[in-house]
């Protein structure tokens, strides 16, 4: 892998609840460690974009979904336990 | 006035779910604009009952709907449902909505989470479709996935509220205990009973190897149902739910009409045949012509031109057929005509209830008004011990409630020896006419005997009637009763042989005796004439005597005074002398 891959980010919150804000911090300070300069984020708030998260499929808030590089992989929860998601991001060499 | 309606006004207002019989336990169906718990072991039917619920709503209630599903995908509970004939892919154009909730298998979780997400999506599309009903199949699914108890009584709290505020009836599934060995914890589970206003459990059992479903209304807030436990199956247009008689059935219309048992003397034996719409029984042990009896039943129903079902346990329905025709019974050409509908039930498999729940269905296809079950006492194999009573009431309520005349054998147990022991099934109390064949063994035979035990309604003899077949067709013939015992077969020919005999020789003498009094009548007649002859020749002779006598005398004098007169003498002294004599 790359060391200049980057990566991309979606995060689905729902609206201001308190475990969308707690992901969200999260998974900033993460990319901050592990990814400086290579991510990008975006946030869909389900209650602002219903159809949207109906078409892609998220049923449960926050979800996290990193779409590149591939493969794709989803995260659900505040990502408060480090090791499983940089696990599920295939970040943990990098960790390493 | 209001006082009177008032206890009406409480009652909730309820959503059909278009499920037979489970609308009538429940007094309409589910409440409307709440949430109902459908619990259940693995293959229960929860998917089923809430899918047919929610197809219910969108094509006949116009309350359309959502299926959330968590744990099958859309498309194969779609395609699984293809065969109850719900037309789903119709309906999901307009009036029903899948959505597909599954968690993906790959699905990392960190830390706590919500379902914030879905609602806020099925917010939207309930809005868009205008929804009123949504079913969340298999919620545990995704329960299981956070992280604490106590998260997962948040989520039920804010579904459950979600639910109420959009005034939406929704169904939650949930696996139950059963043989599950994942370990989801009871409690959350159990605390949502108490939280919905409706919980309803779904068991499916096997009791010696036969699969036996029922049901039960746990709760119902604010309105009442029945509490007990109910059989349903699942069959060929969904749910089914057997429920007894229903108060609003219980005026049933009941017919003076008399129908033909298809045996002339057994219509005089109950004085004037079975009345329509009757529950007949006939008890016996096995090669006691219960079959052929009842088809000739059938065969008199099908000659008066009426439809008739002919439910055969036993035997295939060709060699029914076959047999039937050796006794003078033809029933091929009804068959062919379409008048008679054979089944062969040994085909049906399973529980007593389905048996029930088909004949009922294909008796309505056939339109039947005479139904013929053969036996009847099949039902009550090994493993339906238990629900077969209830089964055997609702059948007969069944075809009470349809004005069908239903004629049901039953075999008794060889082994009980009792001579006339009541069927197993106990139906024997509920039916209308019970006939009981028999055996007689007698003198080196066996002999079949019929008596009625009982008739309701109809007079009915109290004689014992030997039944023959013969290639002519079935008959019954008096019974004789000598010196306490009933004869029959060769015993009854002897004493009826022997009857005659002495008849005709009775006859012949009292014809003898009355030739011989005309030939004594005759012979005195001639007498009477020959006598009456003699008289009058009699008669003449004594006639002609007086009449010479007379003639004599004048003679005698006029010669004397002629004599006298030649003498010219003295008359007197010589007419002294000359007559001394």
């Amino acid at each position: 892998m790359s060391r200049r891959a980057m990566f991309k980010f979606r995060l689905y919150v729902a609206g201001d609840a308190l475990n969308s804000a707690q992901a969200l911090a999260n998974l900033t300070a993460l990319c901050r460690a592990q990814l400086p300069d290579r991510h990008e984020i975006e946030i869909v708030d389900v209650f602002r974009e219903p159809q949207r998260a109906l078409a892609d499929g998220i049923f449960m808030t926050p979800t996290l979904v990193k779409f590149a590089p591939s493969p794709a992989r989803r995260v659900v929860g505040t990502l408060s336990q480090t090791q499983p998601v940089l696990q599920a991001l295939g970040l943990e060499t990098i960790a390493a | 006035m209001k006082s009177v309606r008032s206890p009406l006004v409480t009652t909730p207002p309820k959503a059909p779910t278009g499920v037979a019989g489970f609308d009538e336990i429940t007094g309409g169906g589910l409440p409307r604009g709440r949430t109902t718990l459908l619990v259940g072991g693995p293959g229960s039917g929860k998917t089923v009952l809430a899918l047919q619920f929610i197809a219910h709503g969108a094509r006949a209630c116009k309350e359309p709907g959502i299926f959330v599903a968590f744990e099958e995908t859309s498309k194969r509970i779609v395609a699984n449902a293809e065969s109850f004939g719900w037309k789903l892919p119709e309906l999901r154009r307009k009036k029903l909505f899948f959505m597909d909730a599954q968690p993906l298998p790959d699905l990392v979780r960190s830390g706590d989470f919500d379902l914030g997400g879905m609602l806020a999506a099925l917010e939207v599309k309930t809005r868009e479709m205008g929804a009123k009903r949504i079913v969340f199949d298999a919620l545990d699914v995704v329960l299981a996935l956070l992280p604490d108890l106590a998260a997962e009584r948040r989520e039920i709290y804010r579904l459950h509220a979600w639910l109420l505020a959009h005034e939406l009836t929704g169904i939650v599934t949930l696996k139950s205990g059963g043989d599950e060995t994942n370990s989801i914890s009871q409690q959350p589970f159990g605390f949502m009973q108490f939280m919905v206003d409706c919980a309803v459990i779904l068991n499916h059992s096997v009791v010696l190897g036969v699969s036996q479903r029922s049901l039960r209304v746990q709760k119902y807030r604010g309105s009442g149902f029945d509490e007990n436990e109910s059989a349903f199956l699942i069959g060929n247009s969904g749910f089914e739910v057997a429920v007894a008689h229903t108060l609003s059935r219980v005026d049933v219309k009941v017919s003076n009409e008399r129908v033909s048992s298809g045996i002339a003397r057994l219509d005089t034996m109950l004085g004037g045949g079975y009345y329509r719409g009757a529950s007949v029984l006939i008890t016996g042990f096995s090669g006691t012509a219960k079959t052929t009896l009842s088809g000739a039943f059938a065969e008199a129903a099908c000659r008066r031109g009426e439809r008739t079902m002919f439910v055969c346990f036993d035997t295939n329905s060709t060699e029914v057929i076959r047999n039937l025709l050796s006794v003078g019974i033809h029933l091929d050409r009804y068959v062919k005509s379409g008048c008679l509908r054979m089944i062969s039930a040994r085909a049906i498999t399973g529980s007593a209830e389905t048996y029930l729940v088909r004949i009922k269905a294909l008796a309505q296809e056939h339109g039947a008004r005479c139904v013929v079950i053969d036996p009847v006492s099949a039902w009550s194999k090994s493993g339906n011990d238990l629900s077969t009573q209830s089964v055997a009431d609702r059948l007969i309520d069944w075809s009470k409630g349809e004005g069908t005349t239903l004629v049901c054998t039953s075999l008794l147990d060889e082994m009980s020896g009792q001579g006339e022991g009541g069927s197993q099934l106990q139906i024997s109390a509920l039916v209308d006419t019970w006939i009981h064949l028999n055996y007689l063994i007698q003198a080196g035979e066996r002999n079949r005997g019929l008596s009625i035990v009982k008739s309701r309604g109809t007079t009915h003899s109290n004689q014992v009637r030997e039944l023959i077949l013969s290639d002519a067709g079935v008959t019954l013939a008096d019974t004789y009763t000598a010196g306490g015992e009933v004869l029959m077969g060769t015993l009854r020919w002897e004493k009826e042989r022997a009857e005659r005999a002495l008849h005709e020789a009775a006859e012949v003498a009292a014809k003898l005796k009355r030739v011989k009094l005309d030939a004594e009548e005759a012979e005195l007649e001639v007498r009477l004439k020959s006598l009456q002859t003699e008289l009058v020749a009699k008669q003449v002779e004594k006639a002609l005597l007086v009449r010479t006598t007379q003639s004599d005398q004048g003679e005698l004098s006029r010669g004397r005074t002629q004599m006298k007169e030649l003498r010219g003498a003295d008359a007197a002294i010589p007419v002294r002398k000359t007559s001394p004599p």
